[in-house]
């Protein structure tokens, strides 16, 4: 990798860093992209590719946190991109990942808005610029230009909805190229939508566009498309730049096995299970859920009694989804058996009463009310499910009234157990940090006594030492209470370092299941659904 | 100085503290005036008593998530069509109170069942939604009056015996009777309005720490949370406003007796704003309330009305302009009240 200045690179960034409340999520990357050159970018989610192309294209999320740290070189001159405004003005373009179009416009319209092509009217003429009408000839020539050029054939006159997902995919990157000083084109996994002959075409496209001396940032989890299109491979993980290559030395199962890694060692040595049972506590049985964004298509899982089961996967794959269906927060079908009982989906006081208890990944969202007091919040699902905490009115039964000395005992129970700190059990949550929110939310699920505890990304937003603390919660209640834990996580490393067995999602379905000690490739190609593919050298 | 000012807005917020000062500098205009003290303050009481009721209204609604209850006119009809119905029947005194009362319920229940239905399928846009159904059914309602069968020639047009008149008065039937429940010696205070309206908070304030109040708490203050601990939000929904509306029935009913009329027709329309801004002034927002911002709010705003006016009036006695600014008061506090629905950030 040419580092020496002689080379003109289109955009180099330099040592960038970049911290959100004091979770640092970039950690000097280099990165450098020559006109021409196609650069794929891998990493799993959380790795601070998304990060990296926002501090590019100056999204206004980095400056709000206070910005980013290091230099960007845009043909060569340094640069400060403020707003995205400053990066197209500079000639960056970006095909987002979810489209930005608008659907009652015609193609051409999409491509030209803000940058129509006017022509002088007989208003104009006499009241000035403003009254300029649009030259539709001229603009739709354009067009069909750009539409030309990405090989497409498609009317520049139809509207946008009603077009097939893949199409609307080329008009984005066709509304790019129009940009006459377009030099450096950022595709932020434009696959993920599109079918496998579309995304053919697309990096088709690609390599034409960079045969035209455009530069290419090409970030995706499809690995063999990477290997397919871009000339030099960068793999990020956990924020750190962790090697580079160039096609020639890259094969699938090295990038797999450098973007999963090995991150935390497996630092709880759990109590052998030498009378580990193999009864199986719940088994799921082709479960779909609807979940926008993390669509479950046919689950088949089976949980043992008294394990800790990890279920892994990148993120929009759908694991988000299994625990949310189980506890009916979305629409679900199929069949979910607890000790061989048939458990009523969509119902999540069902759910409850049945023994399963669910830490949501939406903490703030969906795990707490942010304007109560801890006490509440923890006590509040036990109340309403189980009638907990309540006591009569002078005798009468009805209305049943709150208990709060029950209450405040059971929260200032926690409170020690789990180690929140806070100023009092009467805090309102929204004053704690991440790692006390969370568990709070634990508390809350603990406190339903629950035979199966879902956790889901229970280390999102916390701080590391704060992971580690929710972590060892888990595998001490696992340990001490035998009670079944699912944890659901993006982090691959966390799933790895207490679960039994990991199951790995990867397009609503389950992958396989991995033992925690499988090899960084094996992980690495389930999440990127190249297992099976590549199982004849996987299996060892 | 600046340090007791900023702790007074932090813990009462911008809206009390205001109105409080401009209620003194009022108090203190009144006493240079040589106004009665006492004549005012009673009339602010009595004031109070009326409308209370109708502010605590608020609170259900806005604790379970439907904010600020703008149709709260339904449950105003549903108490003036109880109260009608006992005086056709010609009941009198505290029992006639008390049975129109209790006939205004069931009618609450069922409008506020059928209301919530609405409600929960309009959610984020239920106080829009809410003002023009409460003006609509105020309108509908316009065409009841005249078409309902009521026979009482006490409310009935005189000219063609068809159709209630636009104001009943209540002389002879129940008019003050709460006010004038308990009587002490030399004073005039309407106590049992106050003691009523207390039992009613009362009520509401143990509700609210029932299994069902804090569920609707929840449901309110976040519905996925609610719904992730097994409580099915849009019930909580439906509870709290016909909660809201059974107390607005009762409200207008309190309020009528004090005033001495049941005002039909488009009486109802405006009363659920008078209500609003008073538990707003009291430091509610559309997402929180509780039975102190009654309190405070009712106080403030009544009295900030009751006051102004004998003020103003004697200030500018020229022809019926006290009348003008009296409405640009009330309409001025409301405007004032609604720029705080979010709260005071």
């Amino acid at each position: 990798m040419g580092e020496n200045n002689s080379t003109k690179y289109v955009i180099e960034l330099k040592n960038i860093e970049k911290e959100y409340f004091g979770n640092k999520v970039l950690k000097g990357v280099n990165l450098s992209v020559r006109p021409g050159e196609i650069h794929g970018l891998v990493g799993e989610n959380g790795a601070g590719k998304s990060t990296l192309m926002n501090i590019i294209f100056g999204m206004p999320v980095i400056f709000s946190t206070g910005g980013y740290s290091g230099e960007i070189l845009f043909e060569g001159n340094t640069v400060k991109i403020k707003s995205p405004k400053d990066a197209m003005e500079l000639g960056i373009g970006m095909v987002h990942q979810e489209f930005m179009l608008l659907p009652g416009f015609t193609i051409t319209e999409n491509i030209k808005l803000n940058r129509e092509i006017l022509k002088d009217s007989i208003a104009s003429r006499f009241l000035g610029p403003q009254l300029k009408t649009l030259d539709i000839e001229a603009m739709r020539r354009d067009a069909r230009k750009a539409l030309n050029e990405l090989g497409m054939t498609v009317d520049e006159w139809l509207p946008i909805a009603g077009l097939p997902v893949g199409y609307k995919q080329f008009v984005e990157i066709a509304r790019e190229i129009d940009k006459r000083n377009v030099k450096l084109l950022i595709f932020d996994e434009p696959t993920a939508v599109l079918t496998e002959s579309e995304a053919e075409k697309l990096l088709g496209a690609m390599k034409m566009l960079a045969a035209k001396g455009i530069g290419i940032l090409f970030i995706t989890h499809r690995l063999y498309e990477v290997l397919a299109v871009a000339d030099n491979i960068t793999v990020l993980r956990d924020g750190e730049k962790v090697g580079s290559m160039k096609r020639e030395e890259a094969s699938i199962e090295k990038i797999a096995q450098m973007m999963v890694g090995r991150k935390i060692e497996r630092v709880e040595k759990r109590q052998n299970k030498a009378e580990k049972s193999e009864e199986i506590i719940m088994s799921i049985r082709n479960l779909y859920v609807d979940m926008p964004g993390e669509m479950v298509k046919g689950v088949n899982l089976d949980i043992i009694k008294g394990e800790i089961l990890g279920i892994g996967g990148l993120a929009g794959q759908g694991k988000i989804g299994i625990a949310n269906g189980i506890m009916g927060l979305y629409r679900a079908k199929g069949e979910v058996y607890k000790n061989n009982k048939k458990i009523e989906l969509n119902n999540t006081r069902k759910a409850i009463e049945n023994g399963l208890a669910f830490v949501s990944e939406d903490r703030r969202g969906v795990g707490l009310m942010l304007d109560n007091s801890i006490e509440l919040n923890i006590a509040i699902g036990a109340m309403q499910v189980k009638g907990m905490f309540l006591k009569t009115f002078f005798g009468v039964n009805w209305p049943r009234l709150v208990d709060e000395r029950k209450i405040r005992e059971n929260a200032l129970k926690y409170i020690k157990e789990l180690d929140i700190r806070c100023t009092g059990p009467t805090q309102i949550t929204r004053r704690l940090s991440g790692g006390n929110q969370q568990k709070v939310c634990i508390a809350k699920a603990l406190t339903l006594e629950p035979d199966i505890l879902f956790v889901s990304e229970p280390t999102r937003g916390i701080d590391i030492g704060a992971k580690k603390l929710v972590l060892d919660l888990l595998v001490k209640l696992n340990v001490e209470r035998g009670m079944t834990i699912v944890m659901t996580s993006s982090e691959l490393g966390e799933l790895r370092s207490i679960c039994d067995r990991i199951a790995i999602v990867y397009n609503g379905k389950i992958e396989g299941i991995l033992s925690p000690y499988d090899s960084d490739t094996n992980f690495g190609l389930m999440m990127a659904g190249e297992y099976k593919s590549h199982s004849k050298e996987a299996v060892r | 100085m600046k340090n007791l000012w900023k702790k007074l807005i932090d813990k009462y917020g911008y809206p009390k503290v205001f109105i409080t000062i401009l209620l003194a500098i009022l108090l203190l205009i009144a006493v240079f005036q040589k106004q009665s003290i006492y004549g005012l303050l009673k009339d602010s009481l009595v004031r109070i008593g009326m409308n209370s009721v109708l502010v605590l209204a608020m609170v259900p609604s806005i604790v379970s998530g439907t904010g600020l209850n703008f149709a709260l006119s339904i449950g105003i009809i549903c108490g003036l069509l109880a109260g009608c119905i006992t005086i056709e029947m010609n009941m009198v005194g505290l029992k006639g109170f008390l049975i129109a009362v209790l006939i205004s319920i069931p009618f609450s229940v069922v409008a506020g069942y059928l209301y919530s239905i609405l409600l929960n399928r309009v959610k984020g846009d239920e106080m829009t939604v809410g003002t023009y159904m409460g003006f609509s059914v105020v309108s509908l309602m316009c065409i009841g009056w005249l078409l309902l069968p009521f026979k009482n020639p006490e409310m009935v047009w005189a000219i063609g015996g068809k159709g209630l008149r636009t104001t009943i008065t209540l002389a002879n039937k129940y008019d003050k009777v709460l006010d004038r429940l308990i009587k002490l010696p030399n004073i005039d205070l309407p106590i049992g309005t106050l003691l009523f309206f207390a039992l009613c908070s009362l009520l509401m304030w143990l509700f609210l720490r029932s299994k069902t109040g804090i569920a609707m708490m929840a449901a309110g203050s976040n519905p996925r949370f609610a719904q992730a601990s097994g409580i099915n939000v849009d019930l909580q929904r439906t509870i709290g406003t016909i909660l809201s509306m059974v107390l607005g029935g009762i409200g207008i009913l309190v309020y009528a007796q004090s005033y001495g009329f049941y005002q039909l027709y488009i009486g109802p329309l405006m009363m659920p704003f008078a209500a609003i801004s008073a538990i707003l002034i009291g430091g509610a927002t559309a997402k929180k309330a509780s039975i102190s911002n009654v309190i405070a709010g009712v106080v403030l705003f009544q009295a900030l009305l009751t006051i102004s006016l004998p003020v103003i009036n004697r200030m500018m006695p020229e022809g019926n302009l006290s009348e003008v600014v009296r409405i640009i008061v009330s309409n001025g506090v409301i405007l004032y009240a609604l720029t705080k629905v979010g709260g005071n950030d």
